[in-house]
């Protein structure tokens, strides 16, 4: 995981969590992300376990990057989106694969931000970028502070233009140094950040 | 940079803790996926007051009750009886009919956690008129997590969602005809474990112990790392008859396995295969 030698970018992973209206916030992000972005991008989001998986197949419709659904073990690879099936907590393994769980829920929640944010920042350390979107309660403001501590970037949604501020505002709470911006400015500052110009 | 430092020294803890666990109590957490165990070391590092996971080593040598609490939370999945219900509803409709072809019918489920899963398919099984012709062989290598799943005691307030899930797999009957309400808790009726035996086994270390016309192991395998999956499907595939069917959890499958090719896929969404060599 080891990103520091030589030219390569700071950067090695995103990932990005949100509960209610976080659908649509995740969908203007990542539609908005160009088919050369060099990062996996890692999504989860709150949801009904009896809802069907198509807003993956919706999404992967309208984003340029391929998006699927993670499975366990999956290796991470460059330039795709990986989404949490619902009812299973996400994690990453320090090796970058993706890993599943059905453990308790964590803050009501299965998936849970915190749980994917913590091992992410577990195994990309510095080279990680957080974002929390919108949502009706206060998970992942827990783990965006360990990937603060780990030395990653953090970005939160504005919680005056959220559909629901709880978590972006919980987020911010807890780590008051993120960056707070708008949805289309998050998916600009990603491009920013994680694209190296003239390569 | 300090908190990488700090990060492998913790590795370096988990395993000698884990090795400690291994040679004091015979458990052998080391092929676990590391990811999702090392939330839990924190958390119980966190429970017990220490500030490094080292400091559990002899907290955990000294103290087998500390132990027992500790080893049931590594391993213990959450379920509820009917998870997946189309998964079931598959097994009414395309599995059983091919365990009416046996005279006898085996049912190994593997990692059996605290029972749900057991009663769900015992009630299929009753209600689809095989359940006399069926052994089920129910393990788990936790003891206290076995017996409460012998003892078949829920909390009431879970009985909603099992009960649409019941529906949902195409119950034919309401779930209440199976258990006993008293206060806040249900007691499954004595009769759906007529034909089972809980045993402990324990799929890191045992080998196989019968062969079987069905597997179910249903989101166990996604705590495991890639060398003990493929040891634990090598033990499926020896456990398994000609015929023999294998049923995994939706979000595990054999792709990245050694076996994948001994298997058709029955049902790709739920992850049904059945042996072809």
């Amino acid at each position: 995981m080891n990103q520091q030698k030589g030219s390569s970018p700071r950067f090695a992973a995103v990932v990005i969590g949100g509960s209610a209206g976080g659908i649509n916030a995740v969908t203007t992000i990542v539609s908005a992300l160009p088919s050369c972005f060099p990062l996996p991008v890692v999504v989860v989001l709150h949801q009904s376990p009896d809802q069907p998986p198509c807003w993956v197949d919706y999404l992967d419709h309208l984003a340029r990057l391929p998006v699927t659904e993670a499975e366990d073990k999956m290796p991470l690879v460059a330039g795709t989106v990986y989404c949490a099936p619902p009812g299973y907590h996400l994690l990453l393994e320090t090796d970058g694969a993706l890993a599943l769980s059905v453990d308790e829920k964590v803050n009501f929640s299965r998936p849970s931000l915190d749980l994917l944010f913590s091992s992410a920042a577990d195994a990309f350390g510095a080279a990680l970028i957080g974002v929390v979107l919108t949502g009706a309660n206060n998970d992942g403001a827990a783990g965006l502070a360990e990937i603060a501590a780990a030395g990653g970037l953090t970005m939160v949604q504005s919680p005056c233009t959220a559909q629901w501020p709880t978590m972006p505002a919980a987020a911010l709470q807890a780590v008051p140094e993120a960056l707070v911006a708008d949805l289309e400015d998050i998916a600009l500052k990603l491009v920013e950040l994680c694209i190296v110009k003239g390569a | 940079m300090p908190e990488r430092d700090s990060l492998e020294i913790e590795e370096l803890e988990i395993d000698l803790l884990l090795e400690a666990i291994l040679r004091r109590y015979g458990y052998d957490f080391r092929d676990y996926a590391r990811a999702s165990l090392r939330r839990k070391v924190r958390q119980i590092a966190a429970e017990v007051g220490v500030s490094h996971v080292s400091e559990l080593v002899p907290r955990l040598l000294h103290d087998a009750e500390l132990f027992s609490n500790v080893v049931g939370n590594f391993a213990t999945p959450v379920t509820e009886m009917f998870r997946d219900p189309p998964f079931f509803k598959f097994v009414r409709e395309t599995v059983v009919p091919y365990l009416h072809t046996w005279p006898f019918v085996r049912i190994w489920m593997a990692g059996c956690a605290t029972g749900e899963e057991v009663y769900s398919l015992a009630i299929l099984l009753k209600e689809e008129g095989i359940y006399e012709r069926c052994t089920l062989f129910a393990t788990d290598f936790v003891d206290p997590v076995l017996r409460h799943a012998k003892e078949g005691i829920y909390p009431l307030r879970n009985m909603q969602t099992n009960s649409i899930n019941y529906q949902r797999a195409g119950g034919r009957g309401t779930l209440s005809d199976y258990y006993h309400a008293d206060y806040d808790s249900v007691i499954m009726d004595a009769g759906l474990r007529e034909n089972v035996t809980f045993a402990n086994h324990n799929l890191v270390t045992d080998g196989v112990f019968s062969e079987v016309h069905l597997i179910l192991c249903r989101n166990v395998l996604i705590y495991f790392n890639n060398t003990l999956q493929n040891r634990v499907l090598d033990l499926f595939h020896a456990s398994l008859l000609h015929g023999g069917f294998l049923a995994l959890g939706s979000k595990e499958s054999l792709q990245q396995s050694d076996i994948r090719d001994r298997f058709q896929v029955l049902e790709p969404t739920w992850k049904v295969y059945r042996i072809i060599e």
